[in-house]
C-alpha cells in the first residue's frame, strides 16, 4: 500500500489532495472521536482507551460510522486522558477504558451527554460539556497550537486537509525569498527559544551571507525544565515544523535542515521521523518540491543529555559530532555556523508560527500582542496550578489571567506565591507583580525573562531560597566547564546557598551573592553562564525577607529547608504513638493516649514523625 | 538500518554471541558517509547493548577513522552515554522544576530505599538502574519518572513498590516466553 501513495508533484496536486482529505471523512462517518495522544495523555493511558473504544464500536457495529482519530495535546493534560466528540465538540476528561461502553451507548447511540466525564468548572463543579463553553479553552488564541488536538499528527493527508503545505506552496510560487523575509518582518515574530531575537533579521543576515551551502536548524532541545511546548508541537503537529523549516530554507537559500531533538522525547522523535518520511514519500521534501525547482532535505539529530547543547553554537558543535561546547561569537552563525557555513537556528515554536504568517500575512500575526512583542505565545503551566497543561494566548496577556482565568487558580485553593518563568535563565515573579503583562519587555523589567514560556507556579509551600539553590545546582551541573566564571562562580554561589539553607548563612552572604552574580554574568562566554545567576538575583530582589529569615532568624518560613525546621506536637495528638515509633532518634516521649512531646535537643529534623502522624498533630515551622 | 531509526521501546539486549565489533561492522556503512556520524553511531550502539564498552568505543573509532581520544571525549561529555552496563530497566526520576516543587525528592528517596541502590547504580540482579533526569516534558503531570521510554505520571512514593513489581513481572513473563 505504501508504494502506491501518489506523489504531490505540483501545486494543483496539493490542492487536489487537500480537497479530497476535506471531503473524505464526512461521507459515511457521523461522529469522529478525537483521542488525545499527547505525551501527557499517553502517560495516563490514552492507548488503552483507544483500544477499548475500538472494541466497543465493533461490538455495536459502528466502526464504519464512527471514526477514531489520535490527536496531539488538547491542553489540559492534568485531567487526561481526554477526548473530544468532534461533531458538537463535546469534551470528556479523566476517561478510563471502562468508560468506552458508556461513551458509545450513551453519547453515540442515544445522543446523551455524559455529565460525569464533563469538565467541572468553579466551586460548584458545574459540568461544562461543550469545549466552547470552557473558560480554559475560551480565553486562548491558537496559532502555534492550531492543529494540536484537531488533526492526526501521523496523517500527512489530515495536515494537508487543514491547509497544510499551502504556505510553502505560496512562498515557492508567489513570493521571492526577499518577500518572504519582508512578510516575517511585518509579522514582528521574535524567536521563541529564549532570547527573543527578531526572526526576520536572522533570516535576512543568512540570506545575504555569501556561500552556496547554507543550513537551517530547528532547536528542539527544550532544556528548560518546566517547558513542554516544543515537545507537544512536535508530537501534535510535526508537519507544521517541517513546513516552517521549508519556508525558512527557501528564504535563506538552504537545502538541508536538521532538527536537534533532545533524547528525553522519544515520542516526539518518532512522530517527527514519521512525518519526515511521509513528506519525503509524497515529494514535499526532497528534490524539486511541487515542481518549483527548490530542493530541501531534512534530518533528525538526537541530543544526548547536555543542557548546554540548547545554546546555538554548542548545538552546532554537537551536530558536527563534537563535545557540545559553546564557542565565542562573532563569527555569528548567520555567517559561519554549522560546518562553518551560513546557518539559521530557530526554535520549534518559532517555526510552527511561520506557515500561519505566510498564509495569512504578517499583519494578521502582528495584530496580536503588544507594541513591541507581537503575536501569540505558548505557555506551559505546571506546579501548584489547578489546570496544568499547555495554553496559547496573545503576547502581553497578564500573568494573573493565565493563572486564574485559564489555569483555574492555585491548587487546593491555596495562595499564589510566585511564578518561575524562563527556567534556569529566568526569574520569579512575586505576588505584587501578578498583573504583569507577559511580554519580553515587562518580564525583563522584573528580572525575569520570557524564555521558552515554561511557567512553574508556586504556592506558599515553596521556599524561594531553596528554589534559587535548586537552579544554581542545575546550572552548576550543566555548565560545560569551559570558562572559569561559569564553572567556579556557580559553584561558589551554590556553596553559599547551601550554607544559607543549612542555617549557617551570615549577613555578608547576600552582598557576596550579588557580587558574584554580577561577575558571572559579565564574564561568561555563553548564555548559560551569562544568565545563570538570574534565579538567585531575582529571588533576592523580590523575596529578600525570606533570605533574611534564613540568615538572621535561622528560620525557613515555608517549612522546606530541613535544617531550619522546628518540629512540635499540638493538642491534636491522640497519643497513638505513631510518631514515636517512626522517630529514628528517640526524640519523642509520651505514653499511650497521652499527648506526646518532642525533645528539640535530640531531634535530628528528619521529618519522619510529620509523615507518620495521621492526625496532623505534628507541626513543622 | 536507518541511522535515525525509530526509538524502540524494547529492552536493551543482553550481550549476545554477537560482539560489539560485529554489530558495528554490520551497521557502519551509512554512517561513513554521514557528516557528524559519531554521535548517532554511539547512540545506535548504546541502544543495542545498553552501554558503551571500551571494545565498542574502539570499534567505533576504527569504523569511522576517528582518534580514540576524540571518541572518549565525546562519550564523557554527554550524560546519556554510559560506559558501564546498566539494568534492563533504566529508571529516571525527573528533578526538573515542576517535579521538584511537587515532591520528586521524596519519590527518589523511596526508590533508593526500595531498590537499595543510589543514583547511578544498578541492582545486583541487573534489573534496575536508577538515575535522575532534568525534565521529560511531562511537567503538567509532575512528579514523573521515566522507565526506559515509558513515562509514569503523578507518582506518589506509596505507588513505587507496585510500579517496580509490574516491571519485575513483565520481565518474568518475557523470560517464560523464551525471549
Ligand atoms: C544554555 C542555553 C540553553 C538553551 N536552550 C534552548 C533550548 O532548549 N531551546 C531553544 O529553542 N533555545 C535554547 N536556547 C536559545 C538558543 O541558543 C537560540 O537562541 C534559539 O534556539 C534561537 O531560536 P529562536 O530565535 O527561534 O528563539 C538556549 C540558550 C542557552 C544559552
Ligand atoms: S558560560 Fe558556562 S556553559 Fe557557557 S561556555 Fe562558559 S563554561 Fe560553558
Ligand atoms: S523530626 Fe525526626 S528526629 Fe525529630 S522528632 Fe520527628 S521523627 Fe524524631
Ligand atoms: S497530552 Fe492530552 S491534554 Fe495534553
Ligand atoms: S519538570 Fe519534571 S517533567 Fe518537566
Amino acid at each position: 500500500m505504501k508504494n502506491s501513495v501518489p506523489k504531490i508533484a505540483t501545486r494543483a496536486d496539493l490542492d487536489r489532495v487537500r480537497d479530497a482529505a476535506r471531503s473524505a471523512p464526512d461521507k459515511d462517518v457521523r461522529e469522529k472521536i478525537l483521542v488525545c495522544t499527547g505525551g501527557g495523555c499517553m502517560a495516563a493511558g490514552a492507548k488503552a482507551i483507544k483500544t477499548a473504544l475500538t472494541g466497543e464500536l465493533k461490538k455495536q457495529g459502528l466502526e464504519k460510522e464512527v471514526a477514531l482519530v489520535e490527536t496531539g495535546c488538547l491542553g489540559p493534560c492534568v485531567v487526561g486522558p481526554v477526548l473530544v466528540m468532534s461533531k458538537e465538540r463535546v469534551f470528556y476528561q479523566g476517561v478510563a477504558p471502562a468508560d468506552a461502553a458508556e461513551i458509545v451507548q450513551e453519547h453515540i447511540v442515544k445522543g446523551r451527554i455524559i455529565e460525569r466525564l464533563a469538565w467541572k468548572e468553579g466551586p460548584h463543579k458545574t459540568p461544562l460539556p461543550l469545549q466552547a463553553e470552557i473558560p480554559f479553552f475560551k480565553r486562548q488564541t491558537k496559532i502555534v497550537l492550531r492543529n494540536c488536538g484537531v488533526i492526526d499528527p501521523n496523517s500527512i493527508d489530515d495536515y494537508i486537509g487543514h491547509d497544510g503545505y499551502q504556505a510553502v506552496a505560496q512562498a515557492l510560487f508567489s513570493m521571492t525569498p526577499e518577500t518572504v523575509i519582508e512578510e516575517m518582518k511585518k509579522s514582528g515574530l521574535r524567536g521563541r527559544g529564549g532570547a527573543g531575537f527578531p526572526t526576520h533579521l536572522k533570516w535576512a543576515m543568512a540570506r545575504k551571507s555569501p556561500g552556496e551551502v547554507k543550513y537551517i536548524l530547528c532547536n528542539a532541545d527544550e532544556g528548560d525544565p518546566g517547558a513542554f511546548m516544543d515537545r507537544s508541537v512536535l508530537e501534535g503537529d510535526p508537519h507544521a515544523v517541517i513546513e516552517g523549516m521549508l519556508i525558512g530554507g527557501y528564504a535563506i537559500g538552504a537545502h538541508q535542515g536538521y532538527v536537534y531533538v533532545r533524547a528525553e522525547y522519544p515520542l516526539a522523535v518518532e512522530r517527527l521521523q514519521r512525518a519526515i518520511e511521509a513528506a519525503s514519500e509524497r515529494g514535499l521534501l526532497g528534490e524539486n518540491i511541487l515542481g518549483s525547482g527548490f530542493n530541501f532535505a531534512l534530518e533528525i539529530r538526537k541530543g544526548s543529555g547536555a543542557f548546554v547543547c540548547g545554546e546555538e553554537t554548542a548545538l552546532m558543535a554537537s551536530i558536527e559530532g563534537n563535545r557540545g561546547e559553546p564557542r565565542p561569537r562573532p563569527p555569528y552563525p548567520a555567517l559561519k555556523g554549522l560546518w562553518r557555513r551560513p546557518t539559521v537556528l530557530n526554535n520549534v515554536e518559532t517555526f510552527a508560527n511561520v506557515p500561519f504568517i505566510i498564509a495569512r500575512g504578517g499583519a494578521a500575526y502582528s495584530a496580536l500582542g503588544t507594541e513591541r512583542s507581537k503575536g501569540s505565545k505558548v505557555f506551559a503551566l505546571a506546579g501548584a496550578i489547578t489546570i496544568s497543561g499547555l495554553v496559547e494566548v496573545p503576547v502581553g496577556t497578564p500573568l494573573e489571567d493565565l493563572i486564574y482565568e485559564i489555569g483555574g487558580g492555585i491548587k487546593g485553593g491555596r495562595n499564589f506565591k510566585a511564578a518561575q518563568i524562563g527556567g534556569p535563565s529566568g526569574g520569579c515573579i512575586p505576588r505584587e507583580h501578578i498583573a504583569v503583562p507577559l511580554d519580553y519587555e515587562s518580564l525583563n523589567a522584573l528580572g525575569a525573562i520570557m524564555g521558552s514560556g515554561g511557567l512553574v507556579v508556586m504556592d506558599e509551600s515553596a521556599c524561594m531560597v531553596d528554589v534559587a539553590r535548586f537552579f544554581m545546582e542545575f546550572v552548576q551541573e550543566e555548565s560545560c566547564g569551559k570558562c572559569v566564571p561559569c564553572r567556579e562562580g556557580t559553584k561558589r554561589m551554590l556553596d553559599i546557598l547551601n550554607k544559607i539553607c543549612a542555617g549557617d548563612g551570615c549577613p555578608e552572604d547576600l552582598a557576596l551573592l550579588q557580587e558574584l552574580g554580577g561577575q558571572i554574568k559579565a564574564a561568561s562566554l555563553c548564555g548559560l553562564g551569562q544568565t545563570a545567576p538570574n534565579p538567585v538575583l531575582s529571588t533576592m530582589r523580590h523575596f529578600r525577607d525570606e533570605y533574611e529569615a534564613h540568615i538572621v532568624h535561622k528560620r525557613c518560613p515555608a517549612g522546606v529547608c530541613a535544617a531550619l525546621l522546628v518540629y512540635s506536637i499540638t493538642d491534636a495528638c491522640t497519643g497513638c504513638g505513631a510518631c514515636k515509633r517512626a522517630c529514628p532518634s528517640a526524640a519523642i516521649a509520651g505514653s499511650a493516649k497521652v499527648k506526646h512531646i518532642i525533645d528539640p535537643a535530640l531531634c535530628i529534623r528528619c521529618g519522619a514523625c510529620f509523615k507518620a502522624c495521621k492526625f496532623g498533630a505534628v507541626l513543622k515551622a | 538500518m536507518n541511522p535515525h531509526g525509530k526509538t524502540e521501546n524494547a529492552l536493551p539486549e543482553v550481550l549476545t554471541g554477537n560482539s560489539e565489533a560485529e554489530f558495528i561492522t554490520s551497521i557502519i556503512a551509512p554512517y561513513r558517509d554521514m557528516p557528524g556520524a559519531l554521535i548517532p553511531l554511539l547512540q545506535a550502539v548504546q541502544q543495542k547493548f545498553g552501554y558503551l564498552s571500551d571494545n565498542a568505543l574502539r570499534s567505533v573509532s576504527d569504523g569511522l577513522g576517528l582518534p580514540l581520544a576524540k571518541v572518549f571525549g565525546v562519550v564523557t561529555f554527554y550524560s546519556f552515554f554510559s560506559r558501564v552496563p546498566r539494568g534492563k530497566f533504566l529508571i529516571r526520576v525527573c528533578l526538573g522544576t515542576a517535579c521538584y516543587v511537587l515532591g520528586a525528592a521524596d519519590v527518589l528517596d523511596c526508590l533508593q530505599k526500595e531498590l537499595e541502590i543510589g543514583v547511578g547504580q544498578t541492582t545486583s540482579d541487573g534489573i534496575f538502574t536508577l538515575d535522575v533526569g532534568r525534565c521529560f516534558g511531562a511537567c503538567g503531570l509532575a512528579p514523573v519518572i521515566m522507565i526506559n521510554d515509558t513515562v509514569h505520571q503523578q507518582v506518589r512514593p506509596s505507588q513505587v513498590p507496585k510500579i517496580l513489581a509490574g516491571y519485575r513481572k513483565s520481565l518474568l513473563s518475557a523470560l517464560e516466553n523464551g525471549q
